[in-house]
């Protein structure tokens, strides 16, 4: 820090830094803070829609323990779960491969920036579209994907995909894929733009090829953006709802409903059971807080492992340099 | 015999990489290009045939469809620029301010503050939405455009990369300068640090944008009102049955809610991934 930053980071200018921030917080305190706060405080009400007398519960956790008893939502929990993990894997798998052949130095593949900007693509059109979209094309019995599946050869008679479960959770996690491969794949990318190039060049100079750079390097450098990838597509996986929702409308049979729009139908649907999806928010709430808790404690740890091994070799294969140049 | 062997090796691995990509690329754009043709067929056409690469004539007869229905696209497009210009504007004026104090300026709770927005950069604001709802019935702000723009002041993944960007990039010595020079705090930032943060300004636009045009959860518990509704709530109405057989009509509509996102997209698509890649570096 330069002597005329220390001095103008004084106690005069103090002020202004909570001034400014000001803003932030007063907007944060209202509008994410007190909602927070207030849903967990519905929680404990019997509260049903708008404009109705609520009272705070005789037993306050009767909410919070109707909700872990509802079938409904374990099976929502479950789907969240299933259609996340069917959805992240090939993701990330998808994502890798595609990030080893972008980032290799003796590919001669060309286009890549159209491909990015192909691939990237899926994932700025809105959700609602491409939900109602894909209902459309996988249509029974006339639906595009029906009519090619049946002039392939692949199916005598057109598949009903709405009325079958697996179907249904399949092509839901398919769209997740399909909207969020290109994204992961730019964030892996520009990690691999980010690790010193020093590092590949003694691989070089060891004489490694092309496969054992990417599993010996690139993979192990690539942990924390894998793993903050991870964390974010998590939570975003919990909120699932656009996709599911106007997908199928979260059936058949509540097979595609997640735990966003169970919570979105025991509110604004029928009953309009306000306290009881309070409830069930507050619940995903800590899911979501514990998770993200443990990820960070995870990464955390193993990075700092990981880089200290790695600054070790490095320095060995400086030294084995040194003494090679010498 | 062998380096001949391994070139072809090599060239056969090349081609296999092509076939691959060409395929993803043929996965992702073939719904959208489905889409963009069946909106000009007839529904009848699209009945007896749902892929064609030959563009119909019925164009104006699926946006006939439309009348006297819930689906008016107009309408939710103009709904739909105003909330996202608002909230985009708030998120990047403000974000960049409160990036600017926590910077800049050395008061006592600057690193309690930064923890919060380290904190609850991952609290998802779906789960709180009962509450948020009940709010602002309370209030009385359902209908109004306000709780989709005002709350976009505080925006704390923004906060943390408008701070990332600035601190290597803004130079005290100049804004010491503007101090002598007998400029306001304010005046400071307004003149000076903003044109700066630019760059950073306009990729963190362009994604703040693209959120709140693609919102759709809290719309659609908030604007119950016909006339008030954006163009996600629009395009969920086509899942409703009066559509069930006008597929032309539907596949239409969709291409009306996302024609803006295409273009946006294609003009700026450089900066666009550019802006993901930061967002891959910034831990």
């Amino acid at each position: 820090m330069s002597n005329s930053q220390r001095h103008l980071k004084g106690l005069s200018y103090a002020k202004y830094g909570y001034m400014f921030a000001l803003p932030f917080i007063i907007i944060f305190l209202i509008f994410s803070l007190y909602p927070t706060l207030y849903t967990m405080f519905i929680g404990f009400t019997d509260m049903k829609g708008v404009g109705n007398e609520t009272h705070l519960l005789e037993q306050p956790f009767e909410n919070f323990k109707s909700i872990l008893n509802n079938q409904s939502f374990i099976q929502s929990l479950k789907n969240t779960v299933k259609i996340w993990v069917m959805n992240f894997v090939p993701q990330m798998g998808l994502a890798l491969l595609l990030t080893a052949w972008f980032t290799s130095r003796t590919s001669k593949l060309k286009g890549k920036g159209f491909f990015k900007v192909v691939f990237y693509m899926p994932n700025i059109i809105t959700a609602a579209t491409i939900a109602i979209l894909f209902n459309t094309l996988f249509g029974y019995p006339k639906g595009p994907v029906n009519q090619l599946l049946m002039s392939w050869g692949l199916t005598n008679t057109a598949t009903d995909f709405f009325t079958s479960k697996s179907a249904s959770q399949n092509i839901v996690a398919f769209i997740q894929f399909w909207t969020w491969f290109g994204n992961t794949m730019i964030m892996m990318i520009s990690g691999v733009l980010g690790i010193s190039p020093d590092i590949y060049e003694a691989a070089d100079i060891d004489g490694a090829n092309d496969v054992q750079t990417f599993f010996r390097i690139t993979l192990p450098n690539l942990k924390t953006i894998m793993l903050y990838t991870l964390i974010t597509s998590m939570i975003g996986g919990l909120n699932m709802f656009e996709i599911p929702l106007l997908f199928n409308n979260g059936g058949p049979d509540g097979a595609t409903t997640t735990a966003s729009v169970f919570i979105y139908k025991q509110a604004f649907k029928g009953k309009q059971l306000f306290a009881k999806a309070a409830a069930a928010s507050m619940i995903l709430f800590v899911i979501i807080c514990i998770l993200s808790a443990i990820l960070f404690w995870i990464m955390r740890d193993k990075d700092a492992i990981a880089a200290e091994k790695l600054r070790k070799e490095e320095r060995k294969r400086r030294k084995q340099q040194q003494i090679g140049e010498v | 015999m062998a380096v001949r062997k391994q070139k072809g090796g090599e060239i056969a691995f090349t081609v296999f990489q092509y076939v691959v990509c060409i395929f993803i690329a043929v996965i992702c754009l073939m719904p959208f290009i489905i889409m963009l043709i069946n909106a000009t067929r007839s529904s009848n056409s699209i009945m007896a045939s749902a892929i064609s690469f030959v563009p119909g004539k019925d164009l104006m007869t699926n946006y006939s469809v439309f009348e006297g229905k819930s689906f008016n696209p107009w309408t939710g497009f103009l709904n739909s620029v105003i909330i996202s210009v608002g909230a985009t504007a708030c998120t990047i004026y403000f974000s960049t301010l409160t990036a600017y104090a926590i910077v800049a300026y050395d008061w006592k709770a600057r690193k309690a503050f930064f923890m919060l927005i380290m904190c609850v950069l991952m609290i998802p604001s779906q789960v709180t939405a009962i509450g948020f709802f009940q709010f602002m019935y309370k209030i009385d702000l359902v209908n109004s455009f306000i709780p989709m723009i005002l709350p976009s002041i505080a925006a704390p993944s923004v906060v943390f990369f408008m701070r990332q960007y600035m601190q290597p990039s803004l130079s005290m010595d100049i804004v010491q300068s503007a101090r002598i020079d007998g400029a306001g705090e304010f005046r400071i930032f307004n003149q000076i640090v903003l044109p700066l943060m630019k760059p950073a300004m306009a990729t963190q636009a362009i994604f703040a944008f693209v959120a709140s045009w693609n919102a759709l959860f809290l719309p659609s518990i908030l604007l119950i009102d016909r006339e008030k509704w954006t163009m996600p709530i629009m395009v969920s109405q086509l899942a409703g049955d009066m559509y069930k057989t006008e597929y032309g009509a539907v596949y239409l509509g969709l291409v009306m809610t996302v024609l803006p996102l295409f273009v946006v997209y294609f003009v700026l698509s450089k900066y666009i991934i550019a802006g993901v890649a930061l967002g891959g570096v910034k831990e």
